[in-house]
């Protein structure tokens, strides 16, 4: 496998929250890796810890929270140790992020041409009138029509999309190494969201940024994502290629969400839901925190936390299913269906697959 | 045939208008007809500004509609006088809200939440019957009676949905306007309040009118799909044959838009561009069946080619 450079390596990190009821166990110990160029799309429900993992690469946790533990080592150094001052010059230059809500990530009383020179000015030091010079390429580039007639205009004056565009070209115009989507496009309307969607490949490609994206919509990660981290109860439970995470998913819980999304041969009849809700995690459970929820939960679910096991060299799981000892279950059977795909599609590359055995 | 079935809502040439006669008038919904026959549910689909949550609204007559009529069980509902016939009319119509957060009042128990409409139309005997009901509600909707006197906020948005439908059910409706009632919602938890409503319209033989832009869940929900865009309803049909043949160009751009979870099929995908100039150009265009209950709304000189693109789909001969 060819492995490219790691751009970002988040290594056991854990953070809490203090509330008034207690303190919230947000994120229990995730690592993870950002490789140049990719794309990694974290999923989960709401309160899994996607939207909090990546606030803190940007040093962007609320007042309330604590980093208990880990590093977030970016270029060789530890964000999590950098002054709010350091993170200022990474913040928006090296590391830039683009919120679900375009409506409210801009300023409604600057003109657009201003916002997305701002950075170019604060961070490369550069006279406002080549800012704005470049502010106008960058519009040009996210497809805004007659950039020159709209550069002074307010975001008032534009669409949803055409604000996620704007949103855009201020996140990209210094060129970060790394973007930070978070839902960029669940505000929009399907067909502007495929158009958002292309344009963020089509600039990926060209100045080879690396992005996070995070998103709870499965058919957008299969769309754009090289690779998949499935987070619950602020842990990684499972991560691979997206061919792997789609079609040779090994966590109940990727299962479950996989199998409670309807696709375009879903037969009318009932839709598998997951049962019950996330746990609460001012006070985690012990074990997997999915057993709860899973029909496929065994006795030792409720007492051990599951290990990452290897499905191959680029995708594990943290489920006790994979042990030797576990006994063979069935997935459902609209996973089975997929990991029937999966075993199609590996064979002309490798007849012998790891994963084969596990099923 | 579908003809054959009891027509619960009848929708013609509904116009929705705002600020009429001023500069800034909206034509919100703009000549939609369309109906809805009893037991099945109807997808009205569209993207923001399509017109779709105002079209329900005007059934509902949350708004005076500005032309057209909306006929309900049989009843002109611009005909209803007083607040007797009013009141009569909602119990059987009720909707259900997209927001679970804004459409539960912070300060009122569940109790009194789902009690309301019970209390309005007077369905309670007394304090004990009402009680009753009200747990039986809960019951039918998957929570418990001991959630009756506790407030919105302890509940998650699945939970807090599933109180919104206890709600609207309290008064045995017939009929249910849903607006976009899973949009808010995590993936796993819509799959479950999908397969409560689904459950419940069998059980209670419900129609509903499932408003939303989230195609494939609408595909999977509805019997029959209309496809609305700038306040018009271009393209009516059962929802398989709407999905995987859509007839009208926007139609086609939409479905082509549509993520699917499959990395394969997004790697092939081809997204089909729309152009509006034609839609917009004015002519004059009615609902034209174009194949056996499959309906699009087109100028008579585009009959010719619409039939031939189902003929080629194998919908017609």
């Amino acid at each position: 496998m060819d492995q490219a450079e790691n751009i970002i390596e988040v290594r056991n990190l854990k953070i809490d929250f203090h509330t008034y009821a207690g303190e919230v166990k947000a994120i229990r110990d995730v690592s993870f890796d950002l490789r140049k160029g990719e794309t990694l799309a974290i999923v989960g429900e709401s309160g899994s810890g996607k939207s909090v993992t990546t606030r803190s690469l940007m040093g962007l946790l609320a007042p309330n929270a604590e980093i208990k533990g880990g590093s977030i080592m970016f270029h060789g150094e530890d964000i999590i140790k950098k002054s709010e001052k350091d993170m200022q010059h990474i913040r928006g230059k090296d590391i830039a992020m683009i919120f679900q809500d375009p409506m409210t990530s801009l300023d409604p009383t600057m003109r657009i041409g201003m916002q997305i020179a701002e950075p170019l000015m604060k961070h490369k030091g550069l006279k406002k009138k080549e800012a704005i010079a470049q502010a106008l390429e960058m519009l040009k580039l996210v497809g805004i029509t007659d950039p020159e007639g709209r550069i002074n205009d307010y975001p008032y004056q534009f669409s949803g999309g055409m604000r996620q565009r704007i949103v855009i070209a201020i996140a990209l115009v210094c060129y970060p190494e790394v973007l930070i989507a978070d839902e960029p496009t669940t505000a929009l309307d399907v067909t502007i969201q495929a158009q958002i969607l292309d344009l963020m490949k089509d600039l990926q490609n060209r100045i080879n940024t690396s992005i996070i994206f995070i998103t709870h919509d499965l058919g957008v990660v299969a769309g754009m994502a090289d690779r998949v981290a499935v987070m619950y109860a602020g842990k990684i439970v499972e991560y691979g290629t997206v061919d792997e995470i789609f079609f040779n998913p090994q966590h109940p819980y990727t299962w479950g969400l996989l199998n409670s999304m309807p696709t375009l041969d879903t037969a009318s009849g009932s839709l598998s839901a997951i049962p019950g809700t996330p746990p609460d995690l001012l006070d985690p459970p012990v074990g997997d925190a999915f057993a709860a929820r899973s029909d496929y939960a065994m006795k030792i679910d409720t007492e051990q936390e599951p290990p990452f096991f290897k499905v191959s060299d680029t995708h594990y799981a943290a489920t006790w299913l994979l042990h030797p000892d576990a006994p063979k279950v069935t997935p459902p059977a609209e996973i089975v269906r997929r990991q029937k795909k999966f075993a199609a599609m590996q064979k002309p590359a490798s007849p012998v697959k790891p994963a084969a055995a596990k099923e | 045939m579908p003809d054959e079935r009891k027509k619960i809502l009848e929708v013609r040439h509904l116009k929705q208008y705002f600020n009429v006669g001023k500069r800034d008038e909206v034509r919100a919904v703009d000549d939609v007809t369309f109906d809805i026959y009893e037991g099945e549910t109807f997808g009205l689909v569209g993207e923001s500004g399509s017109g779709k949550t105002t079209a329900g609204r005007s059934i509902i007559h949350l708004y005076e509609p500005t032309s057209g009529t909306i006929i309900f069980d049989g009843q002109d509902v611009s005909k209803l006088h007083g607040k007797a016939q009013m009141h009569a009319f909602r119990r059987k119509i009720q909707m259900i809200f997209q927001d679970p957060y804004a459409s539960l009042n912070p300060r009122m128990k569940v109790k009194d939440i789902v009690a309301e409409g019970i209390d309005i139309h007077g369905l309670a005997k007394d304090d004990a019957d009402r009680t009753k009901q009200v747990e039986d509600l809960l019951e039918t909707v998957g929570l418990n009676k001991d959630h009756s006197s506790r407030y919105p906020h302890e509940f998650s948005g699945g939970q807090r949905q599933r109180i919104g439908i206890a709600r609207a059910l309290a008064v045995e409706p017939k009929f249910i306007i849903a607006d976009e009632p899973i949009s808010a919602l995590d993936v796993s938890i819509q799959a479950q309040v999908v397969n409560l409503m689904k459950e419940l319209q069998i059980k209670q033989n419900l129609t509903y009118l499932f408003i939303a832009h989230d195609l494939s869940m609408v595909k999977y929900i509805s019997d029959r799909i209309g496809v609305m865009h700038y306040g018009k309803i271009l393209e009516i049909g059962p929802a398989d044959e709407v999905y995987n043949h859509p007839l009208h160009d926007y139609t086609k751009s939409l479905i082509s838009a549509v993520p699917v979870p499959d990395p394969e099929f997004e790697r092939n995908r081809i997204q089909v561009p729309y152009d509006s100039s034609n839609e917009l150009a004015d002519k004059k265009r009615r609902m034209v069946e174009i194949a056996p209950g499959h309906f699009v709304r087109c100028s008579e000189d585009e009959v010719a080619m619409y039939t031939q693109r189902a003929v080629d789909a194998g919908l017609t001969t």
